[in-house]
């Protein structure tokens, strides 16, 4: 990986965290984003996993030695440009709503063989561990950069996932009493200096899910919309949130359909 | 004998309104469908998906929206919940006061249950004016002593916010620190002296 650009990565990554170390009191989170934004540019680090994503999608594997060429992800077998933009989506073959991840669980259990507990050992990345989860699905939301994002919500489970996550927002439990409203309820807010989004308008959900999933500095890894909501959940105190489950599905449809007619910027840059 | 009749007919609708507040129901079945879509992690047990009465009543309405009858049923659980320090003592050490306000650790499924839980209260509330890094989530509680003095009225009403907020504003965001048990009775003192100590970076 010793490229010129790889070498150019580390040194960005090292100048920011100088820049944060430096400026902690008077440059807030989002200057410095911003200013790291800047540097790179449209050199995104989640480019790795794109490239890695597209490598995994065209490789012939599993038993059945298939590649992902004819997986349909609700636009027709293999058709990956816009699709992200139109997730979640009811499916007939899986009689599901199934957001961009639980679909390529599906279309890799399905094509190529693999078993769904084999493919989703590593969920979520971390270090060497690579996840090719994460990485397909960098690759599919990439191939929708600059879409506006239209879901179809014809089908009336469409419409339940949404009214179930519109509910899930609200749930306040736990020891903390807490809720996502808790903090993405409200206009103008902050925890610390982390500015949040107020998901249930237009303008807040735009502004947060065009840019999911993203590349996150503090981690060093991509991280995807799933991770997202599991990590808010562990936030809020609350047990763990399950992968592809009905309140997972439910929040992603009620933050894209609250997004809805944003344009999609994603993968982003996150802290 | 319509008109005897009617206010019968009216009590029984508005009772027939009013039930639902009370039932454990928050949206079609979402209740049962957060049972399905989580697993018990470490600390985290699934018992903490179910609610109480005022986290049911909270999902369903917010402060601005809640009914004036559930508002007071909230307020008048909550203060009953509220423990005074059983020593009659509310301040304790400011500077350990300090410290759990800016520690956010505490009770998630990646935490040390053995280490004590923070309080975060820098993540909503503006405190030491020295402090640029704090949240808007809460009222800034800046001067907070300076501005209120000590008198027992002012003592008691800041613990009862710590204890259980709900007790003054009915489904206010704030955990309920005394009451679930987030912080221990030190621990509120501690803070307590945080906000009212003279000498503590709150009032400078």
């Amino acid at each position: 990986m010793n490229t010129p650009r790889a070498t150019r990565r580390a040194l960005l990554v090292g100048s920011l965290l100088l820049l944060a170390g430096a400026a902690q009191a008077e440059t807030s989170t989002q200057d410095a984003i911003a200013e790291y934004r800047e540097m790179f540019g449209d050199d995104n680090p989640a480019e790795l996993w794109q490239s890695r994503g597209e490598a995994l999608w065209h490789t012939a594997r599993g038993p059945k030695q298939a590649n992902l060429t004819a997986c349909d992800l609700g636009l027709g077998p293999g058709v990956i440009e816009g699709a992200y933009a139109q997730l979640p989506r009811w499916f007939d073959d899986t009689q599901q709503v199934q957001d961009l991840e639980t679909r390529l669980v599906s279309c890799v259990t399905t094509l190529q063989g693999i078993p769904r507990e084999e493919f989703l050992k590593v969920k979520f990345g971390d270090g060497e561990k690579k996840s090719e989860l994460e990485a397909l699905t960098a690759y599919v939301v990439a191939a929708s950069r600059g879409k506006p994002i239209a879901l179809p919500m014809q089908h009336p489970a469409e419409q339940a996932a949404y009214a179930l996550g519109k509910a899930a927002f609200s749930y306040r439990a736990g020891p903390h009493d807490f809720a996502c409203a808790t903090c993405h309820g409200d206009a103008g807010k902050r925890i610390r200096l982390q500015e949040l989004p107020q998901l249930t308008t237009a303008a807040g959900a735009r502004e947060a899910y065009t840019h999911w999933p993203a590349y996150r500095i503090s981690q060093g890894e991509l991280r995807t919309m799933e991770w997202r909501l599991q990590d808010c959940f562990r936030q809020q105190r609350l047990p763990q949130l399950k992968f592809g489950s009905e309140v997972a599905i439910g929040l992603t449809m009620f933050l894209a359909k609250n997004a809805e007619g944003g344009t999609l910027a994603a993968p982003g840059i996150k802290r | 004998m319509i008109s005897l009749r009617l206010p019968g007919v009216l009590a029984a609708s508005l009772l027939a309104v009013s039930l639902p507040l009370y039932a454990a129901e928050t949206a079609p079945d979402a209740a049962a469908a957060m049972q399905r879509s989580f697993e018990a992690k470490k600390q985290a047990g699934m018992d903490r998906l179910q609610q109480d009465e005022v986290q049911t009543l909270c999902t369903r309405y917010t402060t601005a929206t809640l009914p004036a009858e559930a508002a007071s049923r909230i307020q008048q659980a909550s203060l009953a919940t509220v423990k005074p320090p059983s020593d009659g003592q509310y301040l304790g050490d400011y500077k350990a006061g300090e410290k759990i306000a800016q520690t956010g650790t505490g009770l998630q499924s990646s935490d040390d249950p053995a280490k004590p839980n923070g309080g975060n209260c820098y993540a909503c509330h503006q405190l030491a004016s020295s402090e640029l890094a704090y949240g808007t989530l809460g009222p800034s509680l800046q001067h907070y002593g300076k501005l209120r003095g000590q008198s027992p009225e002012m003592l008691a009403l800041a613990w009862r916010k710590l204890y259980n907020a709900q007790a003054d504003v009915p489904c206010s965001n704030m955990p309920r620190f005394g009451h679930q048990k987030i912080l221990t009775e030190q621990q509120l003192k501690d803070v307590m002296a945080f906000l009212f100590d003279p000498a503590s970076p709150v009032n400078q």
